[in-house]
């Protein structure tokens, strides 16, 4: 699985993805800087977290129109495989590659925690071989990951099995407590409609190997590979 | 020239918890009579034309492009002729 990792300026978590796919999966990964146009022969694309543009106007609004972006949507039009951690996220939403936004946690302070995440559905690329209900131990670390989305988009994801990941208890429970944030509906991530474009609040790069607390990271990307090859046969 | 002021705000029925918090510590301070805080945030933008419909063309523009997002925040906009013709380059 060739991975291009895409760095804006104020991008931070770029080098953990390249550690969690290269040195720990074996996987060959290059970094894609935010003026190339040409993502060439990639197959997944991933949009790391960190602070593009120093978060200034809003998180993902100025990276969201870099030539990289453009290059982007047109990747993942043609079903290339696209995942947003974080202000990876904020940025494909303002792309409008995924809907909603993320505002300020309701708690107005920046969480960084483990969280348990509830798997919601397993036919989106990043969700092949997990179980309905099966729990990820994940880190977040953001001051926006609150999810909103009207009430006729929250229907539509709901609707067509797009909410990939919520907000749960050790045990699978989605219940206030263990919400971070605030989301609408305990929402950690969702996927477009055809499942190849993911966006999500934790970060499963930070979750690559016991020494870090934890391993469920790579359940993701594992999932990817697993899609590609499906999508090769 | 134009001086273009744009206020971008959430929209009603996104909750702001940065709005909420300001109010608590208003209350705080005492003063009980505060309803309601939204907080905002102010784009003053200065622009090269003399033309007002021009002027509140493009700022328009600029605001649904780029400076409000349309799925959880308002804008507005209100323009004041500057002192200073603008630089004209297509003289």
């Amino acid at each position: 699985m060739k991975t291009g990792i895409v760095v804006f300026p104020g991008t931070w978590s770029d080098r953990d993805c390249a550690y969690a796919l290269h040195d720990v999966l074996g996987e060959p990964v290059r970094y894609v800087g935010h003026r190339e146009r040409d993502l060439g022969d990639l197959d997944l694309v991933i949009l790391p977290g960190g602070f593009s543009y120093g978060d200034y106007l809003r998180c993902g609004a100025i990276a969201r129109f870099t030539p990289v972006m453009e290059a982007v949507a047109r990747f993942a039009q043609d079903g290339g495989l696209v995942l947003g951690i974080c202000n990876g996220f904020q940025v494909l939403q303002e792309a409008r590659l995924l809907p909603g936004a993320l505002l300020r946690n309701a708690s107005c302070e920046f969480r960084c925690e483990w969280v348990s995440l509830r798997v919601e559905q397993t036919w989106s690329a990043f969700t092949q071989g997990m179980r309905p209900g099966q729990v990820l131990s994940l880190p977040i670390s953001h001051g926006e990951g609150n999810f909103y989305a009207d009430p006729a988009t929250l229907e539509l994801l709901q609707a067509n099995d797009r909410i990939v990941f919520r907000y749960a208890t050790p045990q699978g429970q989605v219940a206030p407590q263990a919400n971070p944030n605030g989301s609408t509906a305990g929402i950690a991530g969702i996927c477009n409609a055809r499942g190849n474009v993911l966006g999500l609040m934790p970060h499963p790069e930070r979750a690559c190997e016991a020494l870090l607390g934890g391993s469920d990271g790579l359940v993701l990307f594992r999932a990817a590979v697993m899609a590609l090859q499906a999508a090769a046969v | 020239m134009y001086q273009a002021d744009v206020i971008v705000t959430l929209k009603p029925v996104v909750n702001d918890p940065q709005g909420s918090t300001i109010k608590s510590a208003l209350h705080a301070l005492g003063f009980a009579a505060v309803e309601d805080v939204r907080a905002g945030k102010l784009l003053r933008l200065t622009l090269d034309t003399d033309d007002r419909a021009e002027a509140a063309a493009m700022t328009e523009s600029m605001a649904r492009q780029l400076l409000a997002n349309s799925v959880i925040e308002d804008f507005k906009i209100s323009l004041v002729a500057l002192e200073a013709p603008a630089r004209s380059r297509r003289a």
